[in-house]
């Protein structure tokens, strides 16, 4: 460690270099961004969920006056590569193209058909309704039971999927919507459940959920006469939306330059491409810049969600409560095409145990509903809320306290990871020790209808590539840039490492976010990797700073390289005999001595092995109301493994947030699909989100034990808090009315007409 | 190319963030695109377009409302306050200080609306409970912050701004 002993930035809370801009309404945004002629984009939206698609015929909408341009599937150009690469393992590129425009068949009420621009937003709005598709339509697929089926309708009945091993493998010699299946194990269950004296299985769903950012979705583009295209978007990732459209497009990734606009949250789904190709090619067709924008209908039909679920659980122990044996089978739902967090649910469900023998197969399916994307610890609150509610009957069974029970199986360092690898150094046991030891859970809760809840939740967080670098002023000042978008803080967050390092005061650094042609390649902000990776990177371009000053400070002094260090307490130059020279000084006498210096940094950040794992507790207090069946959350406390808070208040707020998120995929949120395949509740009124009135205070407890693999400790902490809620609400409820609730959302309908009737 | 666009403009005079402005709109405008569209004021944002989120909430003849619930032309004759309206150029208003230093917003895409709302709020109740103002507050969606420091920073701003009279 080469900064200084007690930390000076870290762990204060100063005002974000964004904020003035964020609370004048200033910050431009996606939708924000205008141009001369600029143009608007619409996008002709499928209102089938299963339809092949005939014809398409856009003479009407073209001759319709104030429209410039309408382009359909045909305009995307077929791919390079017959595979490509994602997250979720290799994938036929042609998939992407046709999730973006449809050619052959929609597979989801909302896919995108065709699109248009014109002079505004209400012609381009009029002239959607003169673009002419037949449709011949198919029996939809809408849920897990009805995809499951061996007479189900196939979605991916065009086989470009037969030459990638693994995908859509038939199923008793038939073609199937399963995508994929997934088998990780350790130790050996069947013995393990030999040896157990306690046996229990159940079965515990969720519903498909989405991310919910206030932001829709926006793309804007300039297709120029000399080949080069200009994107502005709300991304999480400029790079990621870089490669997108180069992929798509087969447009050279030197062409593209893709500016990041400030983003109105992502929480996963933005970074995904759906808007930013087809206003390329709208810009190149009409010669004009072109912003797509959707309204909220478009993005809850058509953009993320993340999976509804369903787990099977089946838990060994012995008397005293030491369990043996974890056998797990996930069913998740992909949407339209493959690529369900499956694996992250997967790999998480155990994590914060030491369990010896595990088994958990995943299958990742197909149905008519929309693709997927990543929703904050993809895959992890679902498959973890069924171990949750799992270990909560297995401490009833055996009549021990549930916090107990999880302390006594508590992950430590060396405990087998469901993944194959092996814990390091983590926080688990002291977030549960510090759970254990809280006012909240050592308080008596009383009255009819409440209950108490605990839950635990594991996630991992990324590394990858990022990019730094800092120009030091004549001045003493510092402009720091990094490829990371802040979409919540990760600006002040990256000046604060950068000014620790140094020894600098926070307010000299001015810390911005540069565009794909301006800054290094950087990973997307996404993954809770933003603070540590970036971090890391600012880290490393601050000490490339340290080394050319203690270099250029040895030239002015006439003395050896080796005889100059660079001392962060004090932020000052010492060289031989006591003489010394403040980073000011220095700054101030570049320019005369061979010229300002720039500090650089490429990292890519690992997180292979002994780091990267992230633990919470979380305690809730819940009352229900049994004329309403409405959920009221009484009181929150959420203690979370942090490693080392860089600004406490961002950290706090990552964990309140995700709690938001998680009450609300445990009392309410949910997609509602009628039998034709049609989203019911696609506004913002019926997808019923938590408001102000529905949350107490969250209380954060900040455990810092540090990642050994960071500079400063940091470990990822934005997705772990969405993790723990729904187990420890729906352990709540249980308590609170005697039944046990195995499906969520526990919404007023569900508690009124299912939960409350059978305990009464 | 033909590409006229036959639309019916109105003539739009209202006082917006205390200037007297006149403008053309269509008459399909709502006021949260005429504010973007014609008057180049982004700050208010459309998050929902059906009035269920508050991102674009102004303050309309002393009334608190959802930009997007409203034409243009009724704004004719009308006072409007957005959120470029709350500052001065000598300094923030109390509310905007306090979202900073309370670390109330993350993406900061609802941060417009709630600072309009809470404006209104304490333009009719300067010291508002926790109660009420997260009831007051309960038009406007965050996704990110689960409202415990937009609440916090409301209340501060009310205790500032009760303390300086």
């Amino acid at each position: 460690m080469t900064t200084t002993e007690k930390p000076k930035v870290i762990g204060t809370r100063p005002v974000r270099p964004d904020g003035v801009d964020k609370v004048t309404g200033r910050a431009i945004y996606g939708a924000d961004v205008r141009l001369p002629g600029l143009l608007a984009g619409r996008v002709l939206r499928s209102p089938h969920a299963h339809a092949i698609i005939r014809k398409i015929d856009v003479s009407r909408a073209l001759a319709h006056p104030g429209v410039f341009a309408v382009i359909t599937h045909d305009d995307i150009p077929l791919p390079a590569e017959p595979v490509m690469e994602t997250i979720r393992g290799p994938m036929p590129s042609r998939w992407e193209n046709e999730r973006l425009l449809a050619r052959r068949k929609v597979l989801f009420k909302g896919h995108p058909v065709a699109a248009l621009c014109a002079s505004d937003i209400h012609t381009a709005e009029d002239a959607l309704a003169l673009i002419d598709v037949e449709y011949e339509v198919l029996p939809p697929v809408t849920s897990l039971d009805d995809a499951l089926l061996p007479s189900a309708p196939v979605l991916h009945d065009d086989g470009f999927a037969a030459d990638i091993p693994g995908l859509f493998e038939p199923v008793d010699g038939r073609s199937s919507n399963i995508a994929r299946r997934l088998e990780l194990t350790v130790g050996d269950v069947e013995q393990g459940f030999r040896d157990a004296e306690v046996v229990l299985e159940h079965e515990y769903e969720t519903a498909m959920a989405h991310q919910g950012y206030i932001e829709p979705h926006n793309g804007t583009a300039q297709w120029n006469r000399d080949g080069k295209i200009t994107i502005w978007t709300s991304t999480q990732g400029a790079f990621g939306v870089r490669s997108g459209v180069s992929r798509v497009l087969r447009i050279p990734l030197r062409d593209i330059r893709v500016i990041p606009a400030e983003i109105g949250g992502g929480f996963g789904a933005k970074n995904v491409i759906y808007l930013e190709p087809l206003a390329v090619l709208l810009s190149k067709k009409s010669g004009r810049p072109v912003q797509i924008t959707m309204n909220r209908t478009e993005v809850l039909e058509a953009t993320g969600p993340t999976s509804g679920t369903r787990s099977w659980v089946k838990l060994g122990a012995t008397r005293d409560g030491t369990i043996l044996a974890a056998d797990i089978r996930l069913e998740y739902e992909a949407g339209a095409y493959p690529g369900s967090p499956v694996a992250g649910g997967a790999r998480c469900a155990l994590g914060p145990y030491h369990i010896p023998h595990q088994r958990v197969v995943g299958l990742d399916v197909c149905l008519n509903r929309p693709k997927t994307a990543a929703y904050r610890a993809p895959g992890a609150p679902a498959s973890e809320f069924a171990v949750e509610s799992a270990l909560d009957e297995l401490a009833d069974t055996l009549e021990m306290d549930p916090l107990e029970l999880r302390l006594k199986n508590s992950a430590h360092e060396g405990s087998p990871r469901t993944d194959g690898a092996v814990h390091g150094s983590i926080g688990a046991l002291e977030v549960m020790t510090a759970a254990l030891n809280h006012p909240h859970y050592r308080s008596e809760i009383t009255g009819v209808s409440r209950g108490r809840g605990i839950a635990l939740g594991f996630w991992q967080n990324g590394g990858g590539e990022s990019s730094a670098y800092a120009n030091v002023h004549a001045d003493g000042t510092v402009t720091l840039v990094t490829g990371s978008v802040d979409i919540g803080g990760q600006r002040a967050a990256l000046a604060m490492q950068f000014a620790e390092t140094l020894g600098l005061p926070y307010e000299d650094i001015n810390s911005l976010v540069g565009d794909t042609d301006s800054i290094g390649f950087t990973g997307n902000t996404g993954g809770s990797r933003t603070t540590f990776a970036t971090g890391w990177a600012v880290y490393q371009a601050a000490l490339d700073v340290r080394d050319q000053l203690e270099r250029r400070v040895a030239r002015i002094w006439e003395v050896d390289r080796s005889q100059v260090t660079y001392d962060p307490d004090g932020a000052v130059l010492r060289g031989p005999d006591g003489t010394t020279m403040t980073f000011k000084e220095a700054a101030r006498r570049l320019p005369g001595t061979g010229g300002n210096i720039q500090g650089q940094a490429d990292i890519v950040a690992t997180t292979v092995g002994k780091i990267g794992a992230c633990f919470g507790a979380h305690i809730v207090d819940v009352e229900v109301d049994r004329d309403t069946g409405k959920v009221e959350i009484l009181r929150y406390t959420a203690i979370q493994d942090v490693g080392k808070a860089i600004h406490p208040s961002y950290v706090e707020g990552q964990i309140q947030g995700g709690v938001a998120q998680g009450v609300g995929m445990a009392l309410n949120e949910e997609y509602i699909y009628n039998d034709a395949g049609v989203m019911l509740n696609s506004s913002f009124l019926d997808y019923r989100m938590p408001v102000a009135n529905d949350l107490p205070m969250i209380e954060c407890v900040l455990v810092e034990v540090p990642n050994p693999g960071h500079p400063f400790g940091v470990r990822g902490v934005g997705e772990v808090p969405i993790v723990p809620p729904l187990g420890a609400i729906a352990n709540a409820i249980s308590d609170a009315i005697g039944v046990r609730v195995r499906r969520l959302p526990a919404s007023p309908r569900v508690l009124l007409e299912e939960l409350l009737p059978a305990g009464s | 190319m033909s590409n006229r666009v036959k639309t019916d403009r109105i003539v739009i005079t209202a006082t917006i963030n205390g200037e007297e402005r006149t403008f053309l709109a269509d008459e399909r405008d709502s006021l949260l695109e005429a504010l973007r569209e014609r008057i180049g004021l982004t700050g208010a944002k459309e998050g929902c377009n059906n009035g269920n989120c508050g991102a674009c909430a102004v303050i309309l003849d002393g009334r608190l409302v959802n930009s997007c619930c409203v034409m243009a032309a009724e704004v004719q004759g009308g006072t409007v306050t957005t959120v470029e309206g709350l500052a001065t150029p000598e300094a923030l208003h109390p509310l905007q200080q306090a979202f900073l230093e309370d670390a109330a917003l993350q993406c900061g895409i609802c941060t417009p609306g709630f600072l309009v709302a809470a404006k209104a709020l304490l333009d009719h109740h300067p010291r508002p409970t926790e109660h009420e103002a997260r009831f007051w507050l309960a038009g406007n969606l965050c996704r990110c912050t689960g409202y415990d420091k937009i609440i916090r920073a409301v209340l501060n701003a009310a205790d500032e701004m009760s303390n300086g009279r």
